[in-house]
């Protein structure tokens, strides 16, 4: 699988590539404008991160640029301008998704599975880790064919652990994702802790060849057994 | 007051007084007017009866009016000679009005052959009562004959007069600063209202600026804020995923990514208030308050559940408004994940929609918040670290842009808070 990540902001775009890289994913950068292009034209990526303000050039025209190559579906916006025109404009240029800065890489490395995932598997957009099928459009588990019933809650979990196997998720991390965004009270990790518990004991029981490990008490961590 | 009819009180009340004391005026130099004409006419009929009686003796019998305007009576040399011509306004019996009537009386005396005589002439006077009477009623109907005419004057000529007024009042109410119209413009030769119009556009043109170099500010603020937020986080996310990391540095780090995460809310916040205030948020919809509310709670099922909270939603009308979706959404879900987030285990939420009121009340400290300072930036419960005090603040903008009140009562042990739709209700 290959990535382009376009961000002139070196750090992040360093940082962003090697939690890319940590996913087995080849990676491409580029920093500004003119490069972007000459990448985008040259090659194929399978999911594209696109910084909207960049040196020489703005995002959303690049953005129209890759919808004449016809390469616009699989693009993911980052950008620190949570302004709704960009995001509207964005997305009605064919972007997938748009993610706001800051963000959790476990985050982007959700939305990028999930841009892949619509991408590679025409239709059926599911995530298999050993005997378990999360069904993400039926919102459903299945653990060996048979349905373990998850509450909402409890599957947006699950499906953020799943798109970030092996990978720590911070409580933080967690809270914002159940919560969404601007939440002021992301410190109430109590239902957050006991949704853990249920799923775990529900992961448990059902025999599933996964498990969600505490890292240092600072996290969680989804591994296969 | 409208303008047209601002002036018109100004007019009518200086026509009431002027009339009034003009009237008063003329109606006494009226009287007097009269008087004098009347004088001399009895004067002369005086004078008349004093020829005559030379020639006709006979009238010297005349001791009573009878028909006649005049009578005779003999008094004594002395009392003739020290008798002064003297008019007086009395009252007598008129036969044909069976009433007293007011009568010009001339008292004189005159001599004749030596012998003395006192005159007496009347002349019926003006009924007074009468010409008040009717001059008043004149006077009324002389106002309002003014006072229709500079109705009708003030409707067509002013109204035409102040024609561009009205345009430039018009074309400034609807003026949207966001949509980049262009200048406001008029038919008009009048000297002041091209000063007005030239005014309005300068004002127009530096509130502009002022609108989108703020708008700017906002978005590049959060912009420069939000990339070294984004690389703190990830960069941290990255260093706690080190294989040979200590319990105790890990601990710190997700501290630290947890501060992180406070300062991107707090820069959330505080643009989002900034955008708030500068009123970036202008689309409006219909929007179903009853509708939002229940959708919002259905987000929080589980968290409701895990706390044993009751919630009881009482609709008892479709509350229907005009307001940006995604305002609406941030006050209403600012007000509900409080309910949730400061209700105590087993607690109650009791939500009333009304026709044009949303309640919202929730058990938990059983203290009442001080109402006053409730509303501002960064107060907050300081039990709660993560919070950034500028949930209610928000709240409060939103409201306060929409001209919409929000009011906080502690009753009955029940955190209450009240919104109030009724200046964008959609009644249609």
């Amino acid at each position: 699988m290959k990535i382009l990540i376009i961000e002139d902001e070196a750090d992040l775009r360093e940082t962003i590539k090697e939690s890319l890289v940590k996913e087995q994913y080849i990676v491409e950068t580029a920093d500004d404008y003119s490069i972007a292009l000459e990448k985008v034209a040259i090659y194929d990526y399978d999911c594209i991160l696109l910084d909207i303000m960049l040196p020489k050039g703005n995002g959303l025209d690049l953005l129209e640029e890759l919808k004449k190559m016809g390469k616009s579906e699989n693009v993911i916006i980052i950008s620190a301008k949570n302004a709704l025109d960009d995001k509207i404009r964005g997305l009605a240029l064919g972007a997938d998704d748009y993610l706001t800065k800051p963000f959790h890489l476990a985050e982007l490395n959700a939305r990028i599975k999930a841009v892949l995932r619509r991408k590679n598997f025409q239709g059926k957009d599911c995530i298999e880790l050993g005997n378990a099928v999360l069904d993400i459009q039926e919102r459903t588990l299945n653990v060996d064919k048979q349905n373990v019933h998850l509450n909402k809650k409890e599957f947006d979990i699950l499906n953020y652990f799943m798109s970030n196997k092996n990978r720590l998720i911070t409580k933080t991390s967690l809270a914002e994702y159940v919560w969404g965004d601007n939440i002021d009270q992301a410190d109430n990790y109590d239902f957050i802790y006991y949704q853990i518990k249920n799923l775990r004991k529900k992961l448990e029981e059902s025999n599933a060849e996964i498990v969600l490990e505490s890292i240092y008490g600072v996290g969680y961590k989804l591994a296969e057994k | 007051m409208k303008l047209l009819n601002r002036s018109l009180v100004y007019i009518t009340t200086v026509f009431f007084v002027v009339i009034g004391v003009w009237s008063v005026i003329f109606y006494f130099n009226l009287k007097d007017e009269i008087r004098d004409s009347i004088d001399d006419g009895i004067d002369n009929n005086r004078l008349l009866i004093i020829i005559k009686v030379e020639s006709d003796s006979t009238l010297l019998l005349q001791n009573e009016f009878g028909g006649n305007n005049f009578k005779i009576r003999p008094i004594s040399k002395q009392e003739a000679l020290t008798f002064r011509d003297v008019f007086k306004d009395t009252m007598m019996y008129r036969l044909n009005e069976n009433d007293l009537e007011p009568v010009r009386i001339l008292h004189s005396a005159f001599e004749r052959n030596n012998e003395y005589y006192k005159l007496t002439v009347i002349s019926s006077l003006v009924e007074e009562d009468d010409l008040i009477e009717d001059s008043f009623w004149s006077v009324v109907s002389l106002f309002l004959i003014l006072v229709v005419s500079i109705i009708v004057v003030n409707n067509i000529v002013l109204r035409k007069v102040w024609n561009p007024f009205y345009e430039i009042l018009n074309q400034l109410k609807t003026y949207r600063l966001d949509k980049n119209e262009n200048s406001i413009e008029i038919n008009s030769k009048t000297k002041e209202f091209i000063q007005l119009q030239e005014a309005s556009n300068t004002l127009i043109n530096r509130s502009k600026e002022a609108y989108f170099s703020q708008k700017e500010f906002t978005e590049n603020a959060s912009h420069e804020l939000q990339t070294p937020i984004a690389i703190i986080i990830g960069n941290l996310e990255m260093l706690l995923e080190s294989p040979d990391l200590k319990d105790k540095d890990a601990d710190i780090i997700a501290q630290v990514i947890n501060i992180a995460g406070r300062l991107k809310r707090l820069n959330n916040s505080l643009l989002l208030l900034a955008k708030i205030e500068n009123k970036q948020f202008f689309e409006e919809e219909t929007t179903s308050i009853n509708e939002v509310a229940k959708s919002l709670i259905s987000n929080y099922d589980d968290l409701i559940d895990f706390k044993e909270i009751k919630i009881e939603v009482l609709e008892s009308s479709d509350l229907m408004v005009k307001i940006n979706n995604s305002l609406v959404e941030i006050l209403l879900s600012n007000l509900i994940k409080n309910s949730i987030f400061h209700n105590k285990k087993e607690g109650k939420i009791k939500i009333k929609i009304s026709a044009e009121e949303f309640v919202i009340c929730n058990t938990g400290n059983p203290k009442a918040l001080d109402s006053k300072s409730i509303f501002n930036r960064f107060v907050k419960d300081q039990t709660k670290t993560q919070s950034t005090g500028l949930g209610l603040a928000i709240s409060n903008a939103i409201c306060k842009s929409y001209n919409l009140t929000i009011s906080y009562e502690f009753t009955e042990d029940l955190h209450c808070f009240k919104i109030n739709f009724k200046n964008i209700l959609n009644l249609d």
